[in-house]
């Protein structure tokens, strides 16, 4: 393919010789002369397919590079079809251009991420699963889920579902740097602009029309059916898909005009790190009558708590001292709100078993205790909960995953896996799009990867009732079948209070009240 | 699913489809109207065709033409079922020129080294893809107004602009002595006023091994409840006249117009549509859509 700059005469001739000419437009001549002619075809680092007028072009730009955009990198440089694309990650966080280095023993973080086998399957197949293992990971196959009236208890194992593990717990830098030195190991062409997006133009239907009437160049033609991002720091590219990985506060949805639906919940989260005399491998679930306490693993003697209260308290809990802290937390898991369930021998496990009819290995166990928590080991941090589901995941050479499409409440530990979901998803439409050769910035292939991901991510929406009901997902139609009676977002807050019932082993299905 | 179609073939005989009625079609909209006239121009209707003679640009046409090339790539207006099938043909195309020229499936260009054809182009809907996936594409097109609207479309996308899009048709191609690896007729064989002779032309085209691929509709009962009842007066994706049913080829037909062109037809798919999805996909139902893949070998008759 020529890079010259060229103009081509429209079909005009009768008799169009057999090589047909290329002639140069009138002001070609000139426009030559700006561009010093070592550029045009420079391929330093910062280039890909081409200089056209000294702004780069890259096939995908993806706006945020946390661990949902990084693993869409990784993930198209791991596919045949994708891997020669040229991508641009925009990301100001500087930990993006060191090479990474966790220490082993540092102190865990207490942001972490619970990630299902789907995800641990994705992680497998872009290689980026060995570096989790090398790093601080727990798995986890059973969970005890019960709540404070004393009425009940569930215990999962994944022996239910045939399955080894139930999910693995992971500090969310690991699965960052991991996903970053795999991207950094693969002979993949992409460029990270350390700074912020400030705005994108998206072309128009009148560019379409501009472009046959005007006589320009064609270079600028080329560029006018494209998306330009204009950085902070002064910089602009040029993309023919643009995603969106930025967040829940998302610059990319905001600038693509993509409104979202949803609301605040009036709770807040608080999340620590604790330490246990001895290891712990299960993850346990009490629902209070504020909301739930999450205690789950995550590799030596250490767990992680997820405590959602209500705003005021949270603030309390952040800052009052150290030892009062855990006699709080011992409180909240066992000791206080109300008794210990009595242990139920056989076919006490009202939940499995009216779903499967023959007892599971799981409803013969006894209830346990959960593990005492005995020193706080890291600072503690509160965030407000909300939920957020975008109208539309995609437009015009704009395209949302993770947090910038939906939020969730963190009591099924399911936020970060639905992004993966969309990660695995959008990377396998555009393989296919590139496989027929479409333009990948195209909404009609775009919507196939929006009507995957949306009624996906808005059945587990609905479906927030426990972590194992969460991971059989697995077996999709049962689930989405159930939750797709949920068809907006209205439903949501009741079915929270019909949660807490429904877990605590009273007969109330979910969506009758 | 071949075997069948051969099978069925004592069932079938249809007198020629020599003459053509033009019908007429009122249309409020300047658009329509443009499209109509795209559709009833009969590009192969005298064969063999001189040269089209066009009329030079100016600015108002040049503005016309714009103003019509959305129509084209449009993906909501009228032609749009094309869009929505476009992948799954390219599908086909992909599959089967791949196992045939031996190319690696998993490359993101293909086709590169190889020289197609894209016979009745349009606005280019199948040439451009063709033309990412490394294919050296030529799009030809008897309207003017189409290979317009194709440059233009093409032009915005560096991977399509090295597209060469000439107004002529296939016999001035075959007087020009051109050949191709892959000559692809699509959705156009029903167009044409004498299918044999298109054959023949196509196959002219073709480089010895090379390959000849045409889609269009089954001529049955199934296509005319669905291409023309439902496509054009129910759901109303089509303008009324698009096709016309007597026009159609069944696969039979052409399997045996292609033998007497030294075309072999190895392989057939069909299009189906689930409504439900609103999505095309691959299958063995030639019933209503369907697409032949054959090969040109020494002379077979």
């Amino acid at each position: 393919m020529s890079r010259l700059i060229a103009t081509r005469r429209l079909a005009s001739n009768l008799f169009v010789p057999r090589l047909a000419t290329r002639t140069f437009c009138t002001d070609a001549p000139t426009k030559l002369n700006e561009v010093p002619s070592g550029s045009q075809f420079n391929k330093e680092s910062k280039e890909d397919e081409g200089f056209m007028n000294d702004v780069p072009q890259h096939d995908i730009a993806i706006v945020g590079g946390g661990m949902v955009g990084m693993a869409l990198a990784c993930s198209l440089a791991s596919m045949p079809l994708t891997k020669h694309l040229s991508i641009a990650i925009i990301d100001s966080n500087p930990a993006l251009s060191n090479r990474p280095v966790i220490k082993k023993d540092d102190p865990p973080d207490p942001r972490v991420s619970t990630v299902t086998p789907a995800t641990i399957s994705l992680f497998k197949d872009i290689g980026a699963w060995e570096y989790v293992e090398q790093h601080r990971h727990a798995y986890f196959d059973k969970m005890q889920v019960w709540d404070y009236t004393g009425f009940g208890y569930t215990r999962y194992n994944a022996r239910d579902a045939d399955k080894d593990v139930l999910g693995c717990v992971v500090e969310n830098k690991v699965l960052h740097k991991s996903l970053l030195s795999s991207l950094q190991n693969k002979d993949f062409n992409n460029t990270i602009y350390s700074t912020r997006l400030s705005s994108i133009s998206l072309p128009t239907r009148s560019s379409v029309s501009s472009a046959g009437a005007s006589v320009s160049s064609p270079s600028s033609k080329n560029l006018a059916n494209l998306a330009k991002l204009d950085l902070s720091d002064g910089t602009s590219l040029y993309a023919k898909l643009v995603v969106g990985a930025d967040g829940s506060k998302s610059r990319v949805r905001e600038l693509a005009g993509i409104k979202t639906t949803g609301w605040n919940y009036s709770q807040s989260a608080v999340i620590c790190t604790v330490e246990h005399p001895m290891e712990n491998f299960c993850a346990w679930q009490r629902f209070l009558p504020a909301g739930p306490i999450a205690l789950l693993p995550i590799g030596d003697n250490f767990s992680n708590i997820v405590w959602t209260m209500s705003p005021k308290d949270a603030s309390n809990h952040k800052i009052m001292n150290e030892d009062d802290f855990v006699v709080a937390v011992n409180h909240a898991l066992d000791s206080g709100y109300g008794p210990r369930p009595e242990s139920r021998v056989f076919g006490g496990d009202v939940i499995s078993s009216f779903f499967r009819p023959d007892v599971t290995s799981s409803a013969h166990e006894r209830f346990e205790p959960p593990p005492k928590v005995v020193k706080l080991a890291s600072d503690r941090m509160a965030f407000p909960l909300s939920l957020m589901h975008a109208n539309q995941y995609v437009s015009k050479r704009v395209v949302l995953i993770g947090d910038a499409a939906h939020t969730v409440h963190p009591l099924a530990g399911q936020g970060v896996n639905m992004g993966y979901g969309d990660v695995s998803s959008l990377s396998n439409v555009i393989a296919d799009g590139i496989a027929v050769g479409s333009d990948i910035g195209e909404v009609t292939l775009l919507k196939k990867y929006e009507s995957d991901r949306k009624a996906a991510n808005i059945a587990m929406m609905a479906v927030l009732d426990g972590f194992q009901k969460a991971y059989s997902v697995d077996f999709g139609p049962v689930n989405i079948l159930r939750a797709a009676a949920f068809n907006g977002a209205n439903v949501f807050a009741p079915l929270k209070k019909n949660i807490i019932s429904y877990a605590s082993g009273e007969f109330k299905l979910p969506f009758l009240s | 699913m071949f075997s069948r179609s051969l099978y069925q073939l004592q069932k079938v005989s249809r007198s020629s489809r020599l003459y053509r009625h033009d019908s007429s079609i009122s249309s409020k909209h300047a658009v329509l109207a443009a499209f109509q006239s795209l559709l009833h121009n009969r590009p192969y209707a005298a064969t063999p065709q001189p040269t089209v003679s066009v009329s030079s640009l100016n600015q108002t046409e040049l503005a016309k033409f714009a103003a019509i090339a959305d129509s084209w790539w449009d993906v909501e207006g009228p032609f749009k079922p094309l869009h929505v099938m476009n992948p799954t043909r390219l599908a086909f195309l992909r599959s089967t020129l791949c196992r045939y020229f031996g190319k690696d499936p998993f490359s993101a260009k293909p086709f590169e080294g190889l020289k197609f054809v894209d016979v009745g182009c349009g606005g280019g809907i199948l040439s451009e893809p063709l033309a990412r996936m490394g294919a050296s594409v030529t799009g030809i097109d008897a309207v003017e107004k189409n290979i317009k609207i194709a440059q233009l479309h093409a032009d915005l996308d560096p991977a399509a602009s090295s597209i060469e899009y000439r107004c002529t048709t296939a016999e001035n191609l075959v007087e020009e002595q051109m050949e191709f690896d892959a000559v692809i007729a699509s959705e156009v064989i029903e167009h044409v006023a004498d299918p044999a002779e298109f054959c023949k032309s196509l196959s002219a085209l073709t480089v010895s091994n090379g390959a000849t691929v045409i889609s269009t509709i089954n001529r049955s009962m199934r296509a005319y409840a669905t291409a023309i009842v439902a496509a054009e007066y129910i759901l109303h994706w089509l303008p009324k006249g698009t096709h016309e049913w007597s026009s159609f080829l069944t696969p039979e037909e052409l399997v045996l117009t292609l033998q007497r062109a030294s075309i072999s037809v190895e392989e057939m798919a069909g299009f189906a549509f689930d409504p439900l999805t609103g999505q095309w996909s691959l299958t063995d139902d030639i019933g209503v859509n369907f697409i032949a893949f054959g090969t040109k070998k020494k002379s077979i008759v």
